[in-house]
C-alpha cells in the first residue's frame, strides 16, 4: 500500500498505521526563521512495529523527533502520544511521558565522565530506589543483550562508534520503555557494526514488545527491518508504505531518494545565479 | 533582514539601545537561571557525593595555582611595602599592611579571578561540550533535569570552594610576606607578627574578606555554568562561551568588589 500527500495511513496495511497508533501527528507546522520545516504534516506510528522515517538531509527528520518528544514546540498542529497531547504538557508531564520513552541519539550521547556500567545504570539510579545488587543484575542483562557485557568497565572515549551506540541502546531500554526513537542510528558505522545495530533494533523490538521509530536516510539498511516507512519531503509526507512499496513507487521524489540519484526533484546544485555570468562578473566574490 | 537607521547619531543611539537590550536580556536570564538553580539545590544537597566531587574538581585541583599565586602576591606585597615604609622607619608594620591587603582585598579578588581562569573555564567548557554532544538533551530524554543533575552540584561546589581557596590564598600570602620581610629583608619577626595581631580584626577584616569571597564564588560559579549551559552547541560556540565566562566573571568580580567594600566598610 502506498499513499502520498501527507494523509494518515489506511487501517490494516501490514505494519503501517492502523487503529492502534501510539503516536499521532496532525496538521503539524513548524518553521525555523524563514525556513518552513513542516507544513501541515500528518503521520502515525503504529504500536508494536518498526517505523522508518526517511528523507534527504535537511528535511527535518531529527526535528520531528525533537517535536514528538516535546523538546521543541510546533507552530501549529497536534502531537499525541498514547492519546495525550504532547504540545500542552508541562515539564512534569513531559518527564512522565519520557520515562515511557527511550531515545538513541546520533552520537550515543553517553555521559563521558562515567563508565559504560554507570551510563546504563544512570536512569535506574535516578528514577528508582532499587538496591545496587538488583541494578547490577539489570544492567548486566541489558549489556548482555547488546553484546557488551564484557565492556562494562570501559569509558565512553574507549568505545568505537558502533559500541557507543549499542551501549546507548542498552541505556535506552534499561527502563523498559514502550517506544524507542532512533536518530540516524547507522551514521558512520562500518558494515559489521551497522549489521549488528540493524539486527539489534529488530530483535529488541520483537523481544521486548516495543515500538521503534528509526529516523534515517540509509534506505537499504532500514528496508530490511521496517514494517512501515515514511518518506518526508518539503515539509510533508511524500509517500509511505512498506519498504517494498516505496521501492516500486513511481513519483520522481521517491524514485530519486530510493535509488540515490544525484539530481532530480532534490537538485544537486544549491540555488545560484547563472554559472557563466558569475564567472565573468568583475570584482568581489 | 532588519533595516538599520542611517549612519550618524540615530544609528549610534540604535546600536547603544540594542546593546543595552542584549545586556539586560542576558542579565535577566542569568537571574532566572540562578533562581532555577536555587530551587534545585535541595536535590544537589541530597546527593552530597555529586557536590563533593565538584568541590574536589574546582577546589582541590586549583590548590597548586592558588597557593603559588598567594605566595608570590604576598612576597611582592611585602617587598613593595618595605620599599615605601622603610623611608619612614615603619617597616615593622609590614606584617599588618600585607595581612590587611590580603584578607580584605587581594585574597578574595585574586582568588576569584584565578578561580574564573582555572575552574570557571573548565566548568563552562565541560557543560558546553555536554550540550554540544547531546549529553544534556540525553538527560532530558531520560526525564532527568540537567539543571538538577549537572548544573546545581557544580554551582554549589564552586560556591563552597571559593571561600576555602580564598582563606588558603591569604594564608599563603601572609607566609610569603613573612618569607620576604623577615627572612630575606631582615625585618624583626616579633614586630611583624605582633603588629599584624594587633591591627587585623577577625570580624571586620577577616570575615569581610570571607563574605566577599562567598559572593564572588556565587558570581564566578553562576557565570561559568550559565555560559556553558546556554552556549551555541558547536566547537566555536563552546570556545566563545568559555571566553565570555572569564571576561564577565572578571568584570563582575571587580565591580562587585567595590560595591561589597562600600557596603562592608560603610564608607560610601
Amino acid at each position: 500500500m502506498v499513499a502520498a500527500g501527507g494523509r494518515a495511513g489506511p487501517a490494516g496495511a501490514p505494519g503501517c498505521p492502523g487503529d492502534d497508533n501510539i503516536v499521532a501527528i496532525r496538521g503539524l507546522s513548524y518553521a525555523r526563521g524563514q525556513s518552513v520545516i513542516f507544513d501541515r504534516l500528518d503521520l502515525d506510528i503504529r504500536r508494536g512495529g518498526v517505523t522508518a522515517i526517511m528523507g534527504p538531509s535537511g528535511t527535518g527528520k531529527t526535528t520531528l523527533l525533537r517535536l514528538v518528544t516535546g523538546q521543541e514546540l510546533p507552530d501549529a498542529g497536534s502531537i499525541r502520544f498514547d492519546g495525550q497531547e504532547v504540545t500542552r504538557m508541562n515539564r512534569r508531564e513531559l518527564f512522565r511521558m519520557r520515562k515511557r520513552v527511550g531515545m538513541l541519539f546520533q552520537n550515543g550521547a553517553l555521559l563521558t565522565d562515567i563508565n559504560v556500567y554507570d551510563n546504563v545504570a544512570f536512569p535506574l539510579r535516578e528514577h528508582t530506589r532499587l538496591p545496587e545488587r538488583l541494578i547490577r543484575h539489570i544492567v548486566l542483562t541489558k549489556l548482555h543483550a547488546v553484546g557488551l557485557r564484557g565492556a562494562w568497565q570501559l569509558m565512553p572515549a574507549q568505545l568505537s562508534g558502533g559500541m557507543a551506540r549499542r551501549v546507548a541502546l542498552a541505556r535506552a531500554i534499561v527502563m523498559d520503555p514502550e517506544i524507542i526513537y532512533y536518530d540516524e542510528p547507522f551514521v558512520g558505522l562500518d558494515p559489521i557494526s551497522m549489521g549488528v545495530v540493524v539486527r539489534l533494533i529488530r530483535r529488541m523490538n520483537d523481544a521486548l514488545g516495543l515500538t521503534s521509530v528509526v529516523v534515517t536516510h540509509d534506505v537499504d539498511e532500514v528496508s530490511t527491518i521496517a514494517d512501515c516507512a515514511y518518506l518526508l519531503s518539503e515539509g510533508r509526507v511524500a509517500a509511505y508504505g512498506t519498504p517494498e512499496d516505496l521501492q516500486d513507487h513511481h513519483s520522481d521524489t521517491v524514485t530519486q531518494f530510493m535509488t540515490g540519484m544525484a539530481d532530480g526533484p532534490v537538485p544537486f546544485h544549491y540555488p545560484a545565479p547563472d554559472y557563466g555570468e558569475q564567472l565573468l562578473a568583475r570584482g568581489g566574490k | 533582514m532588519e533595516r538599520l537607521p542611517p549612519r550618524g547619531l540615530r544609528r549610534l543611539a540604535y546600536e547603544i539601545g540594542w546593546s543595552l537590550r542584549g545586556f539586560f536580556g542576558t542579565f535577566g536570564a542569568g537571574q532566572l537561571f540562578l533562581l532555577r538553580i536555587i530551587a534545585d539545590l535541595p536535590y544537589a544537597l541530597a546527593r552530597p557525593g555529586l557536590v563533593i566531587r565538584q568541590v574536589y574538581v574546582t577546589g582541590v585541583q586549583s590548590l597548586v595555582v592558588i597557593m603559588l599565586a598567594g605566595l608570590f602576591v604576598g612576597m611582592v606585597l611585602a617587598l613593595q611595602a618595605y620599599l615605601t615604609l622603610s623611608r619612614f622607619g615603619a617597616e615593622d608594620t609590614i606584617g599588618m599592611v600585607a595581612a590587611l591587603g590580603l584578607v580584605r582585598e587581594l585574597g578574595p579578588v585574586v582568588t576569584a579571578l584565578l578561580f574564573a581562569g582555572r575552574a570557571g573555564t573548565a566548568l563552562s567548557s565541560e557543560i558546553g561540550l555536554m550540550r554540544a554532544t547531546d549529553q544534556l538533551s540525553g538527560m532530558e530524554m531520560m526525564a532527568v533535569d540537567p539543571i538538577k543533575r549537572v548544573v546545581a552540584p557544580r554551582f554549589l561546589g564552586g560556591v563552597i570552594a571559593v571561600p576555602i581557596l580564598t582563606v588558603i590564598f591569604s594564608a599563603m600570602g601572609i607566609f610569603g610576606a613573612w618569607l620576604e620581610a623577615v627572612i630575606i629583608l631582615g625585618v624583626d619577626e616579633g614586630a611583624f607578627w605582633s603588629q599584624m595581631q594587633a591591627q587585623v580584626d577577625l570580624r571586620e577584616d577577616v570575615m569581610s574578606g570571607i563574605i566577599k569571597s562567598f559572593f564572588f564564588g556565587i558570581a564566578a560559579s553562576l557565570l561559568a555554568v550559565f555560559e556553558g549551559y546556554n552556549c551555541v552547541p558547536t566547537a566555536e560556540g563552546v570556545g566563545r562561551a568559555t571566553t565570555r565566562a572569564v571576561v564577565h566573571t572578571s568584570l563582575t568580580v571587580l565591580v562587585l568588589n567595590f560595591m561589597l567594600t562600600a557596603w562592608l566598610l560603610g564608607g560610601n
